[in-house]
């Protein structure tokens, strides 16, 4: 089978890559790309650990070949971070110490990121819904539910500077 | 058919490290002109937070900022030796060699401000923000920064520290048991609240409450992620995990996270601790091994829980809703026959 | 007490931190070298047979194959991954040669251009079986006429001599008759996976003479040591970098990937990765051992034990790795936190026909553990006390003698009771709260 050449836009910017059929994207992203953010725990969709933003949405990059996101907007941890500090859900996730091994992180924190946009103010029965396809076998869970309810308010406190920013 | 709650406690000690074949860590630390100071360790971080423990034993020692210690670790070229890290040992026994490199190191600072102010080392402090004084007069202070500068540039001298703890071999004695199997221990007692549901078998954890003592804590923060990512691994060992369902039969063994149950965000219970600290006659600044030990009374206090709120004694893990509700059939039938 | 420090005692954030919350942190999968090949294994299908043949002419001609590595290539193929620590017999076989003991054991590495070359040579390797009796009962494995697991002839780990690592403390037997109750259990405990969310893997690097092997493993210096006996390498020929770990647990004590990629590097002149897929990781990776613990418990009408009998037997696997040193572990903490004046212990490791097991947090001590602690609630019950005073009335104290004959000191179980009682509000009875872990004294009279 020969390869082929897919086009997608990865972090605001075009790429092309040449990759073999069937490709996955979070072998594309790993190995061709070096966004080494997108974890590999079990290639099977069971971790959640691979996960990156298709079109703002959370997916398993390892259970997408890569063709599937022909002309669609891919988004990682690398593409979010800034050059300096952190993002408002990273810098939840540190203050809370919500990782160990910090090996779930950039998969808990890309679905929490898509959560918060979609659900400013989740209960925790709406993040536990979220996160519910992300394994994380240190932390017990309470640390990382505490960053997103961290994330949450401070989101919402942004929102609310930002308004009365723009009554003003 | 029911929801029954129960309460159940249980009570725990555990060693902080082995004695293996004697079982030592090493340590070097040396300071930069800048003053900031590399500690070089062999020790692997698992996720616990070694690191920022080894950098906190440090800057307590040589008396500077926690943003001086810079932390290279695990590359055995320039690292000096270490057994690893397991068997709760890392804190005890890393630390310990930290904090006897971070003294050696100290000593050779303290020896230049001693020359430089020109009193002796006894009559110095150190104020533990990078700064050493005369006792009494603190207009007469070095910054350690400075000094470490000076040692480089102008002395031609060293500013390093070598550290190492060793637990001595134990060999047991076969015919008694007669050991030293451990340098300290640590405590629990774990008070866990189930609901059982008596139509499913299903156990819901309502809550975990446990006492931890592990001696000084090191970073409160990283104890507290221990005891509660070990409480929910306890929860999770005691109720979902096995890679044998059909134990002693090798069948159905899972081979992926859908086929190894364990609890998710939807099963959490309240988990809580508090923790005492009765400083270790033998660790760095009175440290105790908190590591693995977070796992073990959630288990037991579990299983006590489900006989307080059921009547249905499992001795066997995990304790899945099969043997419940067996349980539940044998009990009723023995109320039956009775 | 935290206020004599500046910096131990408080809650500094992690010096790791903002490398693991940006996705910075590099493990050891996230590496690559320029020409890394790929090691997948060949994995037996049974759980114990005999070795006819291995027919690797298809997988030979799977575009990217590069070579096998089979047990001829292994300088040093059996080996104890406690012989570091003077543990005997050598009993593992890095690739077997003619008799394979757990399903999943490795037969044969096949080192490929790429992963999926890897795994598609790996699917072509033929293998020819003979099957033979398998053990998976630890009851039926101690049994006369069981098949034999080891190559060195014993389905038990010997403890200096005795097939069991033993404690003998004070006088069961005139503990039981002295007894009020006497209160048997039996508890047993499933295998466990450590299951860290990144998977067991290696990276070894050739260069100019040496090895570089980037690895998650918990241990440097054991990992290096291990691999340089199994390869006949000075250790000053390999140089191992690691300090990363995305969760080990004890699973990453082991010494499985590092000698045969490794030995890849050394026989291609090439990077060699090796690193579990993630059924591999559960399925042939360690686990903790599946435990039976039997306890008898002489007890006076009080609670407080007099006597105990415990016999434990923790199914190793076909390989015990660092399994003996657990059920020393076991035996030594076979009283949990409480003053037992007459003790007995027999803890066996025993050979089956099961995925080898390892270290797991709580290394033979967490399921002793479970059994001791349910097993109170069970004197509790017989006594007619309440489970609080069961575990007061028995707790050790500083001076008290454990049956390993080590003093306790740093002790503090009464205080972390109370403690605990505090927090969940459970009113302790005067005498109770009045205790402390100071050497006994009048409690001692109060019996
Ligand atoms: S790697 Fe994709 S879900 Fe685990
Ligand atoms: S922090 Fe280790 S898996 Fe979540």
């Amino acid at each position: 089978m020969a390869s082929v050449v897919v086009a997608f836009e990865l972090g605001g910017r075009p790429v092309e890559v040449l990759v073999s059929p069937l490709a996955t994207l979070q072998q594309v992203l790993r190995t061709q790309l070096g966004h080494t953010s997108v974890k590999d725990g079990c290639r099977q969709g069971g971790c959640g650990s691979c996960t990156v933003l298709l079109d703002g949405e959370p997916v398993l990059s390892c259970l997408l070949p890569v063709e599937d996101v022909a002309g669609r907007r891919v988004t990682t941890l690398e593409d979010l971070t800034p050059v300096d500090g952190l993002t408002t859900v990273q810098r939840a996730f540190l203050d809370a110490n919500g990782f160990q091994c910090g090996y779930c992180t950039p998969g808990m924190e890309l679905v929490t990121k898509a959560l918060l946009e979609r659900n400013p103010a989740p209960t925790r029965a709406d993040i536990a819904e979220a996160l519910s396809g992300n394994v994380c076998r240190c932390t017990g869970y309470v640390p990382i539910i505490a960053a997103v309810e961290a994330a949450a308010a401070a989101g919402s406190a942004a929102a609310v500077v930002a308004s009365e920013g723009a009554t003003r | 058919m029911a929801r029954l709650r129960g309460t159940g406690i249980a009570a725990v000690n555990y060693p902080t490290g082995m004695n293996l074949g004697g079982d030592p860590s090493q340590a070097l630390i040396h300071a930069t002109t800048s003053g900031s100071f590399n500690v070089v360790l062999a020790a692997a971080d698992l996720g616990q937070g070694l690191r920022t423990v080894m950098a906190q034993i440090a800057a307590e020692t040589l008396g500077v900022p926690y943003g001086q210690i810079v932390i290279q670790t695990a590359d055995t070229d320039t690292g000096p030796h270490d057994m690893g890290t397991f068997a709760s040992r890392a804190t005890h026994r890393v630390g310990n060699a930290v904090k006897a490199a971070a003294i050696e190191a100290r000593e050779a600072v303290l020896q230049l401000a001693s020359e430089e102010l020109e009193v002796s080392i006894a009559d110095l402090v150190l104020d533990g923000r990078g700064g050493i004084q005369v006792a009494g007069s603190p207009q007469k202070r070095r910054d350690i920064a400075d000094l470490a500068s000076r040692a480089q540039f102008q002395y031609g001298r060293t500013i390093a520290g070598r550290g190492v703890y060793m637990k001595p071999k134990s060999d047991v004695d076969p015919e008694t048991g007669a050991m030293d199997p451990d340098s300290t221990q640590a405590y629990a007692c774990t008070v866990a609240e189930v609901e059982v549901d008596t139509e499913t078998g299903a156990v819901a954890v309502l809550s975990i409450r446990s006492a931890y003592e592990v001696g000084q804590q090191v970073n409160p923060a990283l104890v507290q992620g221990q005891i509660t990512g070990g409480a929910w691994m306890g929860m999770s060992h005691a109720l979902y995990e096995t890679t044998e369902p059909c134990y002693p039969s090798r069948d159905h063994s899972p081979k992926d996270f859908a086929g190894y149950l364990m609890p998710g965000m939807a099963e959490l219970p309240i988990i809580e601790a508090v923790v005492l600290e009765v400083p270790s006659s033998n660790g760095p600044y009175g440290v105790k091994g908190v590591g693995e030990m977070t796992a073990n009374s959630p288990i037991p206090a579990i299983v006590n829980a489900i006989y307080h709120a059921c009547g249905v004694r499992v001795d066997s893990l995990p304790v899945t809703p099969e043997a419940i509700l067996r349980g539940l059939d044998a009990l009723a039938q023995g109320k039956g026959a009775a | 007490m935290t206020a004599q420090y500046h910096v131990v005692g408080e809650s500094l954030e992690r010096t790791d931190g903002v490398a693991h919350v940006t996705g910075r942190t590099l493990y050891t999968a996230d590496l690559a070298f320029p020409g890394m090949l790929h090691l997948k294994v060949v994995r037996s299908p049974l759980h114990h047979a005999l070795i006819r043949g291995v027919d690797l002419s298809a997988a030979e001609r799977v575009p990217g194959f590069v070579r096998a590595l089979t047990h001829a290539d292994v300088p040093h193929n059996v080996y104890t991954i406690l012989g570091l620590i003077g543990v005997e017999p050598e009993e593992e076989f890095v690739l077997p040669v003619d008799r394979v003991r757990y399903k999943g054991e490795p037969i044969v590495a096949i080192l490929a251009e790429t992963e999926a070359a890897a795994y598609e040579a790996v699917g072509k390797v033929q293998l020819d079986l003979e099957e033979l009796p398998a053990v998976f009962d630890m009851d039926e494995a101690l049994a006369p006429g069981a098949p034999i697991v080891t190559h060195w002839g014993n389905n038990t780990f010997m403890y200096e001599g005795h097939p069991c690592r033993r404690v003998r403390y004070g006088d069961v037997e005139a503990g039981f008759a002295q007894a009020d109750h006497i209160l048997e259990g039996e508890y047993r405990t499933s295998p466990i996976e450590h299951a860290p969310l990144e998977t067991t893997g290696c990276i070894a690097v050739p260069e100019a003479g040496r090895f570089t092997v980037y690895t998650n493993t918990q241990a440097v210096y054991f990992s290096l040591d291990n691999t340089s006996i199994i390869l006949g390498l000075q250790p000053n020929r390999l140089r191992f970098i690691g300090g990363t770990v995305g969760g080990g647990f004890g699973g990453k004590v082991d010494v499985i990937v590092e000698p045969l990629a490794t030995l890849g590097a050394m026989r291609t002149g090439r990077p060699v990765r090796y690193v579990y897929n993630r059924q591999e990781e559960m399925q042939v990776s360690s686990t903790r051992s599946a435990e039976t613990i039997r306890i008898k418990d002489g007890v006076m009408a009080d609670g407080t034990i007099v006597a105990r009998k415990v016999t434990g037997l923790a199914d190793c696997g076909a390989y015990s790795r660092q399994t003996p040193y657990a059920i020393t572990k076991f035996a030594a903490n076979a009283t949990g936190p409480y003053r037992i004046p007459n003790v007995w212990v027999d803890a066996y490791c025993v050979y089956t026909n099961r995925t080898p097991t390892s270290a797991m947090r709580g290394f033979g001590v967490t399921m002793g553990h479970f059994a001791i602690e349910v097993q109170m609630d069970k004197i509790a019950e017989r006594c007619g006390i309440d489970p609080w005073t069961v575990r007061f009335r028995n707790a050790h104290r500083n001076g008290d003698v454990k049956p390993h004959r080590k003093v306790t000191s740093d002790a503090t179980l009464i205080e972390t009771m109370q403690a605990a009682a505090r927090l969940v509000g459970h009113g302790l009875p005067p005498e109770l709260a009045a205790m402390t872990s100071a050497p006994r004294t009048e409690w001692e009279g109060e019996r």
